[in-house]
């Protein structure tokens, strides 16, 4: 694949870096002339010096044969409108922009913008992970549905625990996925399954519902 | 009306004040608070008598501040193009401000975003355009 990176900062770099590897054609806009020379030195020509926002700069580095072009730099609003000329200027039919204020997410997939990653969440995300007190954690938002999958841990002061799937009031649209005892075997839930303390449940919400799922499994 | 002004540059402080001296309610937004020195021009009997709040244009957060749930129209007169741009499209599409106007100095990208349906002016075609007339006339 042919792939546009606009921005070559560290983000960029080690991006590029894995790009490469991976067989990938790729090509750089960098605005400082030091970080661009910085890049060729090292890994060829491809690294060209300009603003990634232009469309002049897009035309000159072949942006209409380009596959995807990935905006990296570290102001939304600079990704923000590279990946809007690359789209509405010359019809790159997946574009990526890094954003810092996750508010952006809708704002960017409204105008056109096909991924966005907020490092801000991805963070989060893992500290979610990791810190065990946390009952509920973001698995997976599954694209253009408007749903995400989410794993929910069953504390021990919970008052679901001994009850019942059928006792709980589970928000309308959520799906139990799967249940996952320590030491049992994965099972769907059926609503006999019998909760306890440690218990995991992968399941698919919305993020509106997410709230109203968390209290119903975990809420002491 | 009530109109929200993002940039206290000498443009924004400028319009700020034409337009409360008019009457209209403005809210002037800026991320630099010395910048909002310009709201009192020396030698003008009549004081700036709307809003000036720090924060920045392309947080809604700062944008419901500056109260642009209830704005008639938003102003984008920074100096960044992409500030403007991004700043008008979140007033534009998020809180659906029925007049939105965009200052982008780089005139291939006011092309594109009026193309897009974006009310967006160059200073810098209008201006060129303008040296051009004063030299023919």
């Amino acid at each position: 694949m042919y792939i546009i990176v606009i921005g070559g900062g560290r983000v960029g770099y080690y991006l590029i870096k894995a790009l490469i590897e991976e067989g990938h054609e790729v090509l750089v806009v960098e605005k400082e002339s030091n970080i661009c020379e910085a890049i060729n030195d090292e890994m060829g020509s491809i690294c060209f010096r300009g603003d990634g926002c232009e469309a002049a700069t897009l035309a000159e580095v072949g942006t209409e044969r380009a596959d995807m072009l990935v905006a990296v730099t570290g102001d939304d609003e600079d990704n923000l409108v590279a990946c809007q000329v690359a789209k509405h200027k010359f019809n790159v039919s997946r574009t990526v922009a890094r954003i810092r204020n996750p508010q952006n997410e809708v704002l960017f997939k409204k105008l056109g913008v096909d991924v966005t990653i907020s490092s801000t969440n991805v963070i989060l995300e893992h500290i979610e992970e990791e810190v065990p007190t946390h009952p509920l954690t973001h698995l997976l938002a599954i694209e253009n549905s408007g749903q995400e999958i989410v794993e929910i841990r069953i504390p021990p002061e919970a008052a679901t625990v001994g009850k019942t799937i059928r006792e709980l009031s589970i928000p309308p649209g959520t799906k139990l996925a799967l249940f996952i005892r320590e030491g049992g075997r994965n099972r769907v839930p059926t609503l006999n399954t019998v909760l306890r303390a440690g218990d995991r449940i992968i399941a698919i919400t919305t993020p509106e519902s997410e709230a109203a799922l968390r209290t119903a499994l975990t809420s002491a | 009306m009530k109109v929200v002004i993002m940039g206290c540059g000498r443009v924004g402080a400028w319009l700020a004040r034409l337009l409360d001296a008019d009457g209209h309610q403005v809210t002037i937004l800026d991320n630099d608070p010395y910048s909002f020195r310009r709201l009192n021009f020396p030698r003008q009997p009549s004081e700036f008598k709307g809003t000036a709040l720090v924060g920045n244009g392309t947080d809604q957060e700062a944008l419901k501040r500056a109260g642009i749930e209830g704005a008639d129209v938003f102003f984008a007169l920074t100096q960044g193009d992409n500030r403007n741009v991004m700043a008008c499209q979140i007033a534009k599409h998020i809180f659906n401000v029925p007049r939105v106007i965009c200052r982008i100095y780089d005139p291939l990208r006011q092309e594109m975003y009026s193309d897009l349906g974006m009310e967006a002016i160059s200073p810098t075609t209008v201006f060129a355009q303008m040296l051009k007339e004063k030299l023919e006339s």
